[in-house]
């Protein structure tokens, strides 16, 4: 008869070695179960949002200001805030609960709540798709979202340091194409817009 | 059912069900198609002063928000303003009631807070076919509002649908693709309350200079008027 080898004397199992059994790190090299497990736990480590990070302010849902609003840092508003709001060079969030009725100067500003009242952004402005703003908005770049509702006017602005492109050309038959300003080509037009300055 | 007349007239005073056998299918999805009035309105803006970095020409989209108007137009140079006039119009808080009893509009109130610009202010205006779908009450004082703010030479481009387009025809967004080109995309939510004839639509605009008629094959007639 055969000769019965060490290992044969084991008990038979269809399952393969557990993880559990053998400790992690062996593990994630043996078995392409938890080598799939164990990325999500490296990406659940939170990437802070911008209201989540630290160098941020951050304003809630259940504030409400009156007057005057100036900083030298982001600031993310989910807030009832009504005067005026001076970030200068920093960049505004205001938050899918933020009701604004102020006029605001920024580096940037992103409106997902609703904001009434006038936007001066030295970079740029991005409505989001749950945006409502009523007022004017003075940027160099303009990014709106399928569904924003907007009520104003839009005055994009050039950018004094940057070298002035050639003048843009206009259709001299009907059909000509206007799709040749670059900022329209920029995104399409379901997604929302980049609006280069002129 | 009567005579296509008399089932027209039902329709026009929404004595019609839209579950009716008469009911068409919704198209969905969005659609471009050629427009030979916007290139002429494009042309037209340019005796105006198009491209000029100080003073930039002003336009007024009466159109809902369109991330494609405003690239486009600003793209040009243009100063753009948008007022969904549509969107305002069903507001409950402009609704109000006449001495009979019957629902009307606060018209004060509504111009207070919608399209109150000094006179003259635009330069061009883009009004679709928002007239086609506004409430009859709306219809001539923002006509006539739209005269007030338009600056003397400038265009106003409109569309008209004509009685072909059926009873059922969807709202839609435009959205400007190229200088001949719209793209059509449907939208829910408002329903063709009347069909203009050339002359109503020549006495409405009566105080324009000049009105120029295309129309197209799919029961759309665009229409320029100059002030």
């Amino acid at each position: 008869m055969w000769k019965a080898r060490p290992e044969d004397n084991k008990p038979m199992t269809s399952n393969p070695p557990q993880p559990s059994q053998t400790g992690a790190a062996s593990s994630a090299a043996a078995s392409p179960t938890t080598s799939t497990t164990m990325p999500p736990k490296d990406n659940s480590k939170p990437v802070p949002s911008f209201s989540e990070r630290a160098d941020v302010g951050h304003i809630g849902k259940s504030v409400v200001i009156r007057g005057e609003l100036t900083g030298n840092e982001d600031l993310y508003l989910d807030g009832d805030i009504e005067g005026t709001i001076d970030l200068r060079d920093h960049k505004l969030v205001i938050g899918p609960n933020g009701k604004i009725k102020a006029s605001i100067t920024a580096r940037e500003v992103v409106v997902h709540g609703r904001l009434e009242g006038n936007v001066a952004a030295t970079d740029r402005v991005e409505l989001k798709k749950s945006c409502t703003l009523i007022g004017d908005v003075g940027t160099q770049r303009i990014m709106i979202e399928d569904g924003a509702f907007f009520k104003g006017a839009i005055d994009i602005k050039e950018n004094p340091q940057r070298s002035k492109p050639a003048a843009p050309s206009f259709p001299t038959g009907a059909g000509s194409s206007m799709g040749s300003s670059p900022a329209y080509n920029a995104a399409p037009a379901s997604q929302g817009s980049f609006l280069d300055p002129k | 059912m009567g005579s296509p007349n008399h089932t027209f007239l039902r329709w026009f005073r929404g004595g019609l069900d839209s579950a009716s056998p008469a009911h068409k299918p919704v198209p969905v999805g969005k659609t471009s198609r050629r427009c030979t009035a916007l290139g002429d309105f494009i042309r037209s803006l340019r005796p105006l002063g198009i491209g000029n970095e100080d003073e930039k020409l002003r336009i007024l989209d009466l159109g809902p928000t369109s991330p494609a108007n405003i690239a486009f137009l600003t793209g040009m140079g243009l100063h753009v303003y948008n007022e969904d006039v549509l969107h305002a119009a069903r507001d409950p808080q402009y609704r109000s009631h006449n001495e009979d009893g019957s629902e009307g509009m606060d018209l004060p109130r509504f111009f207070r807070e919608n399209l109150d610009y000094p006179q003259g202010k635009f330069d061009a205006i883009l009004a679709w076919d928002v007239l086609d779908y506004l409430p009859e009450a709306l219809v001539g004082p923002l006509v006539e509002r739209l005269a007030y703010v338009l600056r003397s030479h400038g265009a106003l481009l409109a569309f008209f649908h004509t009685k072909d387009a059926g009873a059922d025809l969807p709202y839609h967004r435009y959205r400007l693709i190229q200088a001949d080109t719209v793209e059509l995309d449907p939208r829910q939510g408002f329903r063709l309350q009347r069909i203009f004839q050339n002359r109503h639509i020549e006495n409405m605009f009566k105080d324009f200079a000049s009105r120029k008629f295309f129309l197209g094959r799919d029961n759309l007639r665009e229409v320029i008027l100059v002030r």
